[in-house]
């Protein structure tokens, strides 16, 4: 198995400046902007959109071409680039706006053009200082040079792009909540309806809200062609994707693949297979919100569909492996401490549920479960989620809840012993 | 106490990039904390009136969000990483050391104001796992053992730009990605090393 270089290309060709805009533009960076803003029209570029079939890569995979054909029409029009990258596992934005923010800026020039906006803003997460640092300079140099501000490339147009800092709130990845936060207000997710931002996002305008991820693809997309694009990869699931591969592995990190290689065949050549040549027990295959797999899963394809049809999901490419050796419960409760604490508090089922859900975990792993403890954690999930069935049912006003579920029904449904074997019986005297 | 014209002048530009006011909340919210290691009530009073909302508002928003402190902070802030990829990589370990170390629980500062010392929540560096920031520079492959010489020497040198590339030189190990090219650009303060200046000049 082997990666397939198109959004990685520029970083591994020029790691000593691919931040630069020199460097760029010496591996022809903002010619396909330039040819798009003297010689294109908003509509081929979203015809190559659609035609490329790509579909969001911040976890929700909803189709590119169709959010951008929502657009609804208005004087005032955003974009957002949702950076605000926290699910626990992934690390793919981060080396894009790290080692190659330029491609991200003439993939937003490319998209303002095609949506007619005028204004982006690049929203990070806070912790990402250095990586914003980059973004921001990249920025700078590209006001300099007139490919940002007034009249860009000599055309009539004008684009202002604002990077903006997070402030340390996972549940600003939301897409509502992220618009909330830069709207100066708290990041609870907003109640819907209105559903789409396309339709009332910033300041209740229409926005764009895309990955970092699904904007750095733009700039290819156009340069080769949709229909290229589209052989690439799957059907569903087209193209390239940085999968973040971490937890027991001989070699971590980003790899730009095709879709449709099993994980295993992934974790076995690329990710160099597990430490010390130990078993799998179980896998996340798309970040922390992501239902497990277990270790004699590992034939399952990596597609949208595919791990969709296996009652998890893609999400965010963020793939982590567990050996034999790893204590799920701990596992589980780490996950779960997360949610708990990334809880915007705004629906009670979420807010009190996970804490409950946190608190019964440290107990079992402790040594201090209950016997009773098992039936308390399924009964606080069904109360997040009825039903606990994939895709989960809401009892909340976004998904944050049903995802603290998620390792508990894993844990539930494929290790049960684990968790009871860590429950001390009661001795009768 | 107040906000002299210096940082006044760098918030109304911050305020000028956004089309409603409110929006620099966060930025303005960064730069108190990058002024007094805290959101003090003074600040407060200041960005309310910039904003144009209530003091009341702007604490709100202050305090929803972790990287801004309600209390002051030491000089270097201690972020050890505890999701998912780190805890099954051992970062339990990395957080008791750097516990032992400092002598403080978690969101605890000690009496010198030099270290501030939390345990946190994912910050994107899983295949470097285990993960630690200071000031939110990352340092990446931590193990236990140079969790404590990371602190040694940012209590003998005390540098007052805390940088990346050199803390992962000295104390790093295994990386989520080449970070490639070395980088001297680092943080000053328990906020952010990062500030929205000069597009402001370009623009409008």
């Amino acid at each position: 198995m082997k990666e397939t270089i198109l959004l990685t290309k520029h970083m591994r060709d020029n790691p000593e400046d691919s931040h630069l805009i020199d460097s760029y533009e010496k591996n022809n960076g903002y010619s396909t902007a330039k040819k798009t803003i003297l010689e294109s029209s908003p509509e081929k570029i979203l015809e190559e959109i659609k035609a490329s079939n790509i579909r969001g890569r911040g976890g929700a995979g909803f189709p590119t071409g169709v959010k951008w054909g929502f657009l609804a029409e208005d004087e005032d029009r955003y974009l957002v680039i949702n950076a605000d990258e926290s699910e626990p596992g992934t690390f793919k934005d981060r080396i894009l706006l790290e080692r190659d923010p330029h491609q991200l800026i003439e993939g937003i020039i490319i998209t303002c053009f095609s949506a007619n906006i005028k204004e982006a803003f690049i929203y990070i997460r806070g912790e990402y200082a250095k990586p914003a640092r980059r973004v921001q300079q990249a920025v700078e140099q590209a006001y300099q040079k007139g490919y940002l501000g007034k009249n860009i490339f000599g055309s009539e147009i004008n684009l202002d792009i604002v990077v903006h800092l997070g402030a340390g709130a996972y549940i600003c990845g939301e897409e509502t909540a992220l618009l909330n936060s830069l709207e100066g207000r708290r990041g609870e997710p907003r109640l819907k309806p209105p559903y789409f931002p396309a339709v009332k996002g910033l300041y209740m305008k229409p926005t764009l809200v895309n990955n970092v991820e699904t904007i750095s693809s733009v700039p290819w997309i156009i340069e080769n062609g949709g229909e290229e694009y589209n052989k690439l990869g799957v059907e569903g699931s087209t193209g390239t994707r940085i999968f973040s591969l971490s937890g027991h592995v001989n070699n971590p990190g980003n790899y730009e693949i095709e879709m449709g290689s099993s994980f295993g065949e992934f974790v076995e050549t690329l990710g160099g297979g597990i430490r010390n040549n130990k078993k799998v027990k179980a896998y996340i295959p798309g970040g922390a919100s992501a239902p497990w797999f277990r270790g004699d899963q590992l034939d399952i394809k990596m597609t949208i569909d595919d791990v969709a049809n296996n009652n998890s999901m893609l999400g965010s490419g963020a793939v982590v492996m567990m050996d034999e050796d790893t204590n799920l419960v701990s596992a589980a409760k780490s996950i779960v401490s997360f949610f708990a604490h990334e809880s915007c508090g705004q629906c009670t089922p979420c807010r009190e549920g996970t804490t409950w859900l946190e608190m019964i975990l440290d107990r079992i792993a402790s040594g201090r479960g209950r016997t009773s403890d098992i039936n308390l954690l399924l009964d606080v999930c069904d109360n997040i989620s009825p039903g606990l069935s994939w895709p989960p049912k809401m009892t909340t006003i976004c998904p944050l809840g049903p995802s603290a579920v998620s390792p508990i029904t894993s844990l539930m449904n494929d290790f049960r012993d684990e968790v009871e074997s860590l429950i001390p019986t009661k001795v009768l005297l | 106490m107040s906000w002299d014209d210096k940082l006044l002048k760098q918030a109304k530009k911050i305020i000028k990039l956004y089309p409603q006011k409110r929006s620099a909340l966060g930025p303005l919210l960064h730069l108190a904390q990058s002024k007094d290691g805290y959101i003090s009530d003074d600040s407060i009073t200041v960005i309310s009136e910039l904003v144009g909302i209530t003091e009341v508002q702007v604490k709100s928003v202050s305090t929803f969000y972790s990287m801004y402190k309600q209390e002051p902070t030491g000089k270097y802030l201690l972020s050890v990483c505890k999701s998912i990829s780190c805890e099954i990589n051992n970062s339990s370990e990395v957080i008791n050391k750097v516990q032992e170390f400092t002598g403080l629980n978690n969101n605890e500062t000690d009496e010198e104001e030099l270290f501030t010392f939390e345990a946190v929540e994912c910050i994107g560096a899983c295949g470097g796992a285990p993960a630690v920031q200071v000031n939110y520079e990352t340092v990446e492959g931590v193990t236990p053992e140079n969790a404590i010489n990371l602190c040694e020497w940012l209590k003998e040198t005390k540098p007052d730009v805390v940088v990346a590339d050199e803390m992962q030189e000295n104390f790093g190990g295994i990386k989520s990605f080449d970070w490639a090219i070395q980088d001297n650009s680092g943080a000053t303060s328990t906020a952010p090393g990062f500030q929205t200046l000069k597009t402001t000049e370009v623009k409008k």
